[in-house]
């Protein structure tokens, strides 16, 4: 175990202290200070190329798979940094899971796309209860209860992503980061994952990047709204910054910032 | 104005038409050789097909003796290809894994791509002459010379690039969410290349395994210098370590005999070479054909 290298308060489960992401010489985040609170759903939002999504994949350090991808600064998460040389991803992405645009299950089937995960884990308790109550917590159970070894594939879009939800709540994490889950379902779906994320803030923090505005509205309790702006030394390229941060009622009623009340009122984005 | 209706004389479409008839004119031409080759191979081999060519030793030649059968050279080729994928198979999947999962395109990567290219390329007379100069003649091997072992070895450097490239290919196919799935819970690198990854591209190498095992079959050249020629039947392990025959070999040497009965043999020897690299092919086409199918939905 890492000692604790700074104190943060409580309540706060990660940490973005002066986080700068770049892609090789391309700067594509910078001066990001943020706190995420245990519990909350919190959403990233903002105009595309802003950085929400890569901001996301550091969290867990999925960024350590895209080539050239650097972060400077800390990313404190329970007390420990996890940009820290002596951190292990894989154990950093047992906590925090992850839940991708497009739903992406495994060539399995439904029971294994779940027992994978706990099973190299370590999990030996009893892996029928586990894919049960996963599947309930996703609230996938009742439309798969009968065909559990069927191939993931099987199911439809919003299934496929509740199923890559059940898989992640397996794995028992304590963040659930999503990227834009819904972009690539139906209305219907949507509204199902939406109500699934509700049943999950009981257990888990997630934190969501969406593309919608008013999933952010109906699901969040924080949003954090990014913003770009174009390089200093003027080349061309966008650099993208967190412009405002705060519960989602006062983001949406209330912003502090210009550009945050023109791009939640369509102005942009 | 023009009319809008097709005009056959206008110089674009005689041009144009002139060009599809040579397309394919060139691409029957190219099919020709194949057609004949197969069909002469059939009519003059299948004729010499018959249980005692399965059976038998061949006879030493002569021209009052019956020729005796090939089946040494048949199961010369079974062993010196299965010693091949022995080593072929597992270093050039390992490779594969290393260019298409762990290398992020560095020079290291970049020298070994190019390295397999060029291998790939190699006269497969120079393996021979390679394999020669380090095993054969330095007898490295327990002090034998030439060995169906030593032909194993070098039919194995003309099946790796083919190996390497099909399994780097495959499993560049996958796509990159499978394995963010798979790391994104927590998995290592390692787990999930071998429980998610190399699954998901099983059947592209294999298709791979096997084109690459059917070029290696029918190879002479290699053989002439490593795995030389035998008229006995392989009785054990032990002749691993001696000369072994083998049907590219045995056509070699039996169609430059001024005999017709060996000439006869070599022509049975190369319907059945034929036959088994062209129903390894066709195999590794239906196994590719099948991966199309299962593909995601």
């Amino acid at each position: 175990m890492i000692k604790n290298t700074k104190k943060t308060p409580k309540n706060i489960i990660l940490s973005l202290e002066n986080v700068f992401i770049s892609y090789g010489a391309f700067e594509a985040v910078r001066n990001v200070f943020c706190n995420f609170k245990k519990g909350d759903i919190t959403s990233l939002i903002g105009p595309s190329g802003c950085g929400k999504s890569t901001v996301l994949r550091a969290l867990n350090r999925m960024n350590d798979l895209i080539p050239n991808c650097s972060l400077k600064g800390t990313v404190m998460f329970n007390g420990t940094n996890i940009y820290d040389t002596r951190v292990d991803p894989v154990e950093v992405r047992r906590r925090i899971g992850m839940v991708f645009q497009q739903p992406n299950p495994f060539p399995k089937s439904i029971y294994e796309n779940i027992a994978f995960g706990a099973r190299i884990n370590g999990f030996t308790g009893d892996m029928d209860y586990l894919v049960e109550s996963s599947l309930k917590k996703a609230a996938l159970w009742d439309e798969c209860k009968d065909k559990l070894n069927d191939s993931g594939y099987s199911l439809s879009g919003g299934q496929q992503q509740r199923l890559c939800i059940a898989r992640t709540i397996a794995i028992e994490p304590e963040i659930i980061l999503m990227d834009e889950p819904c972009s690539a379902l139906d209305p219907i779906s949507t509204l199902k994952i939406e109500e699934t994320m509700h049943e999950l803030k009981k257990n888990y923090t997630i934190i969501i990047v969406t593309h919608n505005m008013q999933q952010a509205l109906r699901v969040s309790d924080m949003t954090a709204f990014f913003n770009a702006i174009e390089h200093k030394e003027g080349d061309g390229g966008k650099v993208g910054y967190l412009a405002e941060f705060n519960s989602t009622k006062k983001i949406f009623n209330s912003p502090k910032e210009k550009t945050t009340q023109e791009y939640i009122s369509g102005k942009f984005g | 104005m023009n009319s809008l209706y097709y005009q056959k004389r206008l110089s674009r479409n005689v041009g144009d038409k002139f060009f599809t008839y040579l397309s394919v004119f060139c691409a029957l031409i190219s099919i020709l050789p194949l057609i004949f080759l197969v069909t002469y191979i059939l009519i003059k081999g299948g004729a010499q097909i018959n249980a005692d060519l399965f059976i038998l030793e061949p006879n030493p030649p002569g021209d009052d003796l019956d020729a005796g059968g090939i089946n040494p050279a048949l199961i010369g080729t079974l062993v010196i290809t299965t010693i091949a994928s022995i080593i072929a198979i597992p270093v050039g999947v390992g490779g594969g894994i290393y260019l298409a999962e762990y290398s992020k395109g560095g020079p290291f990567s970049r020298f070994i791509r190019f390295g397999v290219n060029v291998l790939a390329g190699v006269p497969s007379i120079i393996a021979g002459v390679f394999i020669y100069a380090l095993i054969v003649s330095t007898k490295i091997i327990f002090g034998s010379m030439y060995s169906g072992f030593a032909g194993g070895i070098a039919l194995s450097i003309l099946m790796l690039p083919t190996v390497i490239k099909t399994t780097d290919e495959g499993l560049k196919l996958v796509p990159n969410e499978l394995r963010y799935a798979s790391l994104g819970i927590g998995a290592s690198m390692y787990t999930t290349i071998l429980k998610i990854t190399l699954p998901s591209a099983f059947r592209s190498i294999a298709t791979g395994v096997l084109l690459g095992i059917a070029r290696a079959a029918g190879e002479t050249a290699p053989l002439i210098f490593t795995a030389l020629f035998s008229y006995y039947y392989i009785t054990g392990f032990g002749d691993l370590f001696y000369e072994m025959g083998s049907l590219a070999v045995l056509i070699y040497n039996f169609a430059l005999e001024p005999y017709d009965a060996q000439n006869k043999l070599a022509w049975a020897a190369s319907f059945i070479l034929v036959m088994s690299i062209l129903s390894v092919n066709i195999f590794s086409r239906i196994l590719a054909a099948f991966t199309e199918k299962t593909k995601r939905i």
